[in-house]
């Protein structure tokens, strides 16, 4: 260990290995407590942005309309705010769905994020064709893949029916992996 | 001595300017440097361009979601030179994105990555990373409704990587969903994080550039060989050198002012882009689209096969940095590129690669069109029975988004002007109710009357 250490301006020779000298100890001494003190300010700072890994918030019921405003057969745009949002996300807390009411009883809500890379569907009623914006996917009315590039079905966010109010449950935004 | 000579004399023995400062902007530099050397100081001086316009920005720009978007109509329409400020920061991005290309390119093309300076390259790409990121980091900035869909396609673009991919989407979106977080923690990548990385990484790459001195013009037959080369460069820039300063460098003064002329005019008669609705993920008419030097990236994605995308989300830009890291690896040998066909031949490709990528985006065939309006009478050439009530269907049932006729409607399936004459109305039937890969079947959606009216107007669809 001592035969590769660099020269000094003071090396006086090859030292015999064994106890630790005050030169080894101080090297040691400063690197050791300049870690220590990456650590400490390094341990919060990378904490803090990984933080969107530890932060769960619990999804919520949202209520989206009677369920007499919505006719058997119809897609509708619903919108409602996010789980929890923070008091300054603006506009940025809402979120769409298609709510789609098959019968009497049967509601679904589709996520609005096309399966291939999230673009926003649009409804064509006449059509009863969802088509995607970006590269050309197309879903049926039930949600299945019509055409295009997205390789799953439109995701359905649970629904259900309360009080006369349909309420859907905030949902992650569905990520295709 | 005057006394501004004495303070000046003072100044100078205190800090060091001529002993240090001096020599470094003096240093000797190869005699027939040509006007291609200037690309490295473009891009410098337009990455200086965009801290300063930046910090300016950052005067007035709020970054929380549910300001900033308030905060960005101010800047371009009521703050005094905002409007010039916001111009300049969107097209000196484009300056930087075309000038590193071109940076890149050119030393590729003349060998300046070999022997001594394949760290110059190294870091050279560890910039061109950090760039592209800052690019995509900063046009989120722009919140407004694009914003909000770029960040969540880029999430779901990143979730397709295997193990991670769920938890990288999470990071980008900061949380489960947009939010309160999103858009700050884009402003402090953009801001802190991703240019403590290009300071960095530009101090020692212009560290390198002092160090190894700026290369010489390659010549044909005189091969790189690391035992001589040092000795030789060295001998040639005693015997032929001139300072870098003035000799060399005001090339590249003028460059960089022309290029922010350039930047400024642009700022001036174009102006930023516009602001888009507001970043409210509840408004679905949109059609997102990344800024232009991005724009490659969306044509890829429409028209690679679906079944490959997972994979070439992970290997495409995992190749790319191997292949971009390994190039100094032939560190010796002939520079010029008139001996290097390969070097000109990937240049090539990829500038052919990219540029067809971007034409096509721009045109996005492959994009239903939402704004088709119906058929007018005199292209149906009826009013009434069933060839118009064909051309209504046409429409209703959506069609006219991916068909062509007669100039109106998309691009994403066959034109059907003249379908009338190709295809009997068997095999019209048969297609609209089986539909195809790219087209939804119609089965389901039409009843027999429909049906028959729809015919009734394609067989009509022929060449006049």
């Amino acid at each position: 260990m001592s035969a590769d250490r660099p020269r000094g301006p003071c090396a006086s020779g090859p030292r015999p290995p064994g106890l630790l000298n005050r030169k080894d100890f101080l090297a040691k001494l400063t690197i050791g407590v300049s870690v220590v003190g990456a650590a400490i300010i390094g341990i919060p700072f990378v904490g803090f942005l990984l933080a969107p890994f530890f932060d769960r918030r619990p999804q919520e019921w949202r209520a989206v309309g009677p369920v007499e405003g919505f006719r058997i057969g119809t897609t509708t745009r619903v919108s409602f705010i996010d789980a929890s949002p923070l008091p300054w996300a603006g506009v940025v807390a809402h979120t769409a769905a298609w709510l789609r009411r098959d019968t009497t009883d049967s509601f679904i809500a589709f996520s609005v994020n096309c399966t291939h890379f999230g673009c926003p569907v649009q409804w064509l009623p006449d059509a009863e064709l969802f088509m995607c914006p970006c590269h050309g996917g197309v879903y049926y009315a039930d949600g299945d893949v019509a055409a295009g590039p997205p390789p799953r079905p439109l995701p359905r966010y649970p629904v259900r029916v309360r009080n006369g109010q349909v309420e859907i449950r905030t949902s992650p935004i569905p990520i295709t992996t | 001595m005057s006394r501004l000579e004495g303070a000046w004399r003072w100044i100078d023995d205190r800090l060091g300017v001529s002993d240090v400062i001096w020599p470094v902007l003096t240093h000797l530099a190869p005699r027939d440097a040509r006007w291609y050397y200037v690309f490295g100081t473009a891009t410098l001086t337009a990455f200086m361009l965009q801290v300063v316009t930046g910090i300016a920005l950052a005067l007035s720009y709020i970054p929380s979601t549910s300001e900033a978007y308030d905060t960005l109509q101010f800047i371009t329409h009521q703050a005094p030179f905002g409007h010039i400020l916001r111009g300049m920061h969107f097209f000196g991005a484009s300056a930087m994105m075309v000038m590193i290309g071109a940076h890149m390119a050119q030393t590729f093309l003349m060998g300046a990555y070999k022997y001594p300076r394949e760290m110059n390259w190294i870091t050279g790409v560890a910039l061109f990373a950090v760039t592209i990121v800052m690019a995509f980091t900063g046009q989120l900035l722009r919140w407004d409704q694009t914003a909000v869909w770029s960040i969540l396609v880029s999430a779901e673009i990143v979730g397709r990587i295997p193990v991670v991919g769920g938890a990288l989407a999470r990071f980008l979106l900061a949380g489960d969903t947009w939010g309160g977080q999103t858009l700050s923690r884009f402003f402090s990548f953009h801001v802190f994080w991703i240019p403590a990385l290009v300071f960095t990484f530009i101090g020692v790459h212009v560290w390198l550039v002092v160090r190894h001195g700026i290369s010489e013009p390659p010549k044909v037959g005189d091969p790189v060989d690391p035992r001589t080369y040092r000795a030789r460069y060295h001998e040639m820039m005693r015997q032929e050198g001139v300072p870098f300063f003035p000799d060399a460098a005001w090339r590249d003064a003028t460059f960089a002012v022309g290029l922010i002329t350039v930047v400024a005019l642009l700022a001036f008669f174009v102006g930023p882009p516009e602001l888009g609705k507001l970043p409210d993920p509840a408004l679905l008419a949109t059609a997102p689209r990344p800024d232009w030097y991005l724009l490659w990236t969306f044509s890829l994605f429409a028209l690679l096969p679906p079944s490959w995308e997972n994979y070439f989300i992970v290997i495409g830009p995992s190749i790319a940095a191997i292949v971009l890291l390994l190039i100094p690896l032939w560190n010796r040998g002939e520079r010029s590129p008139t001996r290097r066909p390969w070097a000109i031949a990937s240049v090539v490709a990829i500038c052919l690669m990219v540029g067809s990528l971007w034409i096509a985006g721009i045109r996005s065939p492959w994009s239903p069109d939402f704004t088709a309006v119906p058929l007018p009478p005199a292209v149906v050439g009826a009013t009434a029975g069933p060839v118009d009530a064909g051309a209504h269907l046409f429409y209703d049932k959506g069609c006219e988004f991916c068909h062509t006729i007669a100039g109106h409607g998309g691009q994403r399936g066959p034109d059907l002007t003249s379908v009338g004459d190709r295809l009997t109305p068997a095999q019209m039937t048969w297609r609209i109710l089986n539909g195809g890969t790219n087209m939804p079947a119609f089965a389901g959606n039409l009843t027999p009357e429909q049906l028959d009216a729809l015919i009734a107007f394609l067989k009509s669809r022929t060449a006049r």
